[in-house]
């Protein structure tokens, strides 16, 4: 996995609550069986009419926002399914991190797996930066994952709270399947535990 | 000792290692697979040259894709990226030597129906998922939740999931239900009391007269839906309900085995004075038959109310509210009541067993769909199939105009054939109401199988209680 450690990019800004992963990534893309490629139909149905044209209006459709490597989204961003295409799409396109002011909690472990930082921030550090985000691409916001600090472009910054084991493993890019085979042998230990505890299991 | 919930205690029954800061490697006793969040996980594992640690753990079955209509045993009948999907899924149980059911197999179904169905899935077990509604299983008193695909190849490889523990939260329904209120009004009603995203962070236990009073078809669709309410899992204490399922299922214990697996099932239970980190109490008698009207599943109202304001919101949902009454094609103050429809769904992991089926057949029953509607019932399994069958329920269903369909998700989340056109409304028995979930541009409202029932008479949302 690639390593994540400081990001300056284009913000998007995406004020709606409640996105969800059908939202994110439609159902229709699902059938892939591969991880790559789902960027182009990132947020589908918002971004494209039933023609397959761009709506203009739609933020990622912008000039300004085409490059965007981080969102600024309203409470509750990737609520619903648990479908990790969500997160694969947003790579693929290109997005590093998310800000908000909560994630749901499936999507939240998701984003680590793929190299996303998802930053939660209280009401108002999430107010600020998305007003900072509607500035537009000279609009550039620093993510520090060392510091856990989010800088506006107008030099505000605020404090993020990370667990420390999901930071240590982002930082250095770590296949968290490698790290639990290490304790192979106490998997081991605790089966033959469990085998005479709950044979019926 | 210290006092523990049922949370706690299953937790600590299944911790292979803790590290100082509370991350734990937590063994996994379940592991459900289906077509859809599965096919990478193995690409995973042939690609790091790992295998299955525990394929007698592991069980598959297609479900997401799959048509629910006549010879479907023809891959045929799929459009080609569903087939390729299924046919992967074929293969890797093979290749890895996992239970599974195919499509053939009467016992094929929605993966959170046949896993209890089957006795796969028994009290104090950790059950895990890609598929966030294996909240299902915390009916039983199993601690059950969805996984993404890289967490679904870490349990393949693993058999444990790297974890950090969530808070505790009690959910309480006192005393019981009005006529006519179901499981389905009650995961609802708490949604729209707590917010899609009040259960972040929690376990739910769901607890108190009205639930104990639930089936466990009724403690499922419960349970079911504590993912919409943002919780990692939702449990309900197993006791004589739950045993009584349990017995005899073909994965549940027997003989000396069975009695050894009572004994330790009985001490699950919150202490009475485990903490909790947050208590919600809902009367019984306070909840309604209810119908969302917006696209979150946290847009909850009794029937005989009107469609809101969306300045009767505050913060980001008042935004939020505008976009759904704009994609629902509604208008503030309009009776919920009068809400037309045109399609009516039975059927998904919230509302697919054999009681849910029961419920809308006594609706229906010496009736018939209102001219010009489309109603499909989908059962959750190929044994909840022949069961309705078996009691007549297919019968009335079909004598009322549904049609009659073979086990799937379908159009829960419309990866199959079954889906919305655009503009189409309907109220569905399933567990999500979000933009395009049942088609592009379709119109969700979720309601109970009564409710349900009730709209396909009538053409339109309809207070359950006027047709018993």
């Amino acid at each position: 996995m690639e390593k994540f450690e400081t990001l300056t990019g284009i913000a998007a800004p995406m004020p709606l609550v409640n996105i969800d992963t059908d939202m994110i990534i439609p159902k229709k893309f699902l059938k892939t069986i591969k991880r790559s490629g789902l960027g182009v139909n990132l947020f589908d149905e918002m971004r494209y009419d039933r023609q397959g044209n761009e709506i203009p209006d739609f933020v990622l459709n912008q000039p300004q926002y085409r490059d965007a490597e981080i969102l600024v989204a309203g409470d509750n961003f990737g609520c619903g399914s648990s479908r990790e295409h969500a997160p694969w799409a947003l790579k693929d396109f290109g997005i590093k991190s998310v800000i908000s002011t909560s994630f749901a909690d499936i999507f939240y472990n998701n984003c680590f797996k793929n190299g996303i930082l998802p930053i939660v921030l209280p009401q108002e550090a999430v107010d600020v930066l998305m007003k900072d985000a509607e500035k537009g691409s000279n609009a550039r916001m620093t993510v520090d994952l060392e510091a856990q600090t989010v800088t506006s472009s107008d030099g505000d910054t605020f404090a993020f709270e990370i667990d420390p084991f999901k930071k240590h493993c982002l930082m250095n890019g770590l296949d968290d399947i490698g790290l639990s085979l290490e304790k192979a042998p106490a998997i081991d230990a605790f089966e033959a535990q469990a085998s005479q505890a709950r044979p019926w299991v | 000792m210290c006092p523990k919930t049922l949370y706690d205690k299953i937790w600590d029954a299944h911790v292979v290692h803790e590290d100082e800061d509370g991350t734990s490697l937590l063994y996994i006793d379940r592991h459900l697979v289906h077509e859809v969040t599965s096919p990478q996980a193995f690409e995973g594992l042939r690609m790091a040259g790992r295998t299955v640690r525990a394929p007698d753990k592991t069980i598959a079955v297609p479900d997401h894709n799959v048509p629910t209509t006549d010879g479907r045993d023809n891959p045929d009948q799929m459009p080609e990226d569903s087939r390729i999907q299924v046919a992967a899924l074929d293969t890797n149980a093979k290749e890895f030597g996992i239970h599974y059911y195919p499509v053939s197999d009467v016992r094929q179904g929605i993966v959170h129906i046949v896993g209890p169905e089957q006795g796969w899935t028994l009290p104090g077990m950790t059950v895990v998922c890609g598929d966030s509604h294996t909240a299902t299983h915390g009916a039983f008193g199993a601690l059950a939740h969805g996984i993404g695909t890289s967490e679904v190849e870490h349990v393949l490889a693993t058999q444990t999931l790297i974890q950090k523990k969530s808070k505790n939260m009690k959910v309480e329904i006192t005393g019981q239900l009005a006529p006519g209120v179901t499981a389905k009004d009650i995961t609802l009603s708490v949604i729209g009391a707590t917010g899609t995203a009040g259960g972040t962070g929690y376990v739910i236990e769901y607890c108190g007269e009205a639930i104990r009073s639930l089936s466990m078809e009724g403690r499922m669709t419960v349970c079911n839906m504590a993912i919409e309410g943002g919780a990692r899992a939702g449990l309900i204490a197993p006791d004589e309900t739950t045993f009584d399922y349990v017995k005899g299922r073909p994965h549940a214990p027997k003989g000396a085995q069975w009695e050894a697996a009572l004994a330790w099932w009985k001490t699950l239970y919150s202490d009475d004075d485990a903490h909790w980190d947050k208590v919600v109490t809902i009367r019984g008698e306070d909840i309604a038959p209810v119908v969302t009207w917006g696209t979150s599943p946290e847009d909850v109202l009794p029937i005989t109310a009107e469609v809101p304001a969306p300045e009767s919101f505050a913060g980001g949902k008042v935004e939020a509210a505008k976009r759904a009454l704009a994609y629902m094609g509604l208008e503030p103050g309009q009776k919920l009541s009068d809400i037309e429809i045109d399609t009516v769904f039975i059927g998904s992991c919230t509302n697919g067993r054999i009681e849910d089926l029961r419920a809308a057949a006594q609706i229906l029953k010496g009736k018939k769909v209102k001219d010009g509607m489309r109603a499909m019932v989908v059962p959750g399994s190929g044994l909840v199939r022949a069961q309705a069958e078996e009691e007549g329920l297919a019968d009335v269903f079909r004598e009322a105009g549904f049609e009659w369909r073979l086990a799937g998700c379908s159009m829960c989340l419309a990866m199959n054939p079954d889906q919305l056109s655009e503009g189409e409304r309907c109220a569905s028995t399933s567990n999500r109401n979000f933009e395009g979930r049942q088609g592009y541009k379709g119109r969700t409202h979720l309601v109970s199988p009564a409710m349900a029932a009730a709209a396909a008479v009538t053409g339109k949302l309809t207070d359950v209680r006027d047709l018993m």
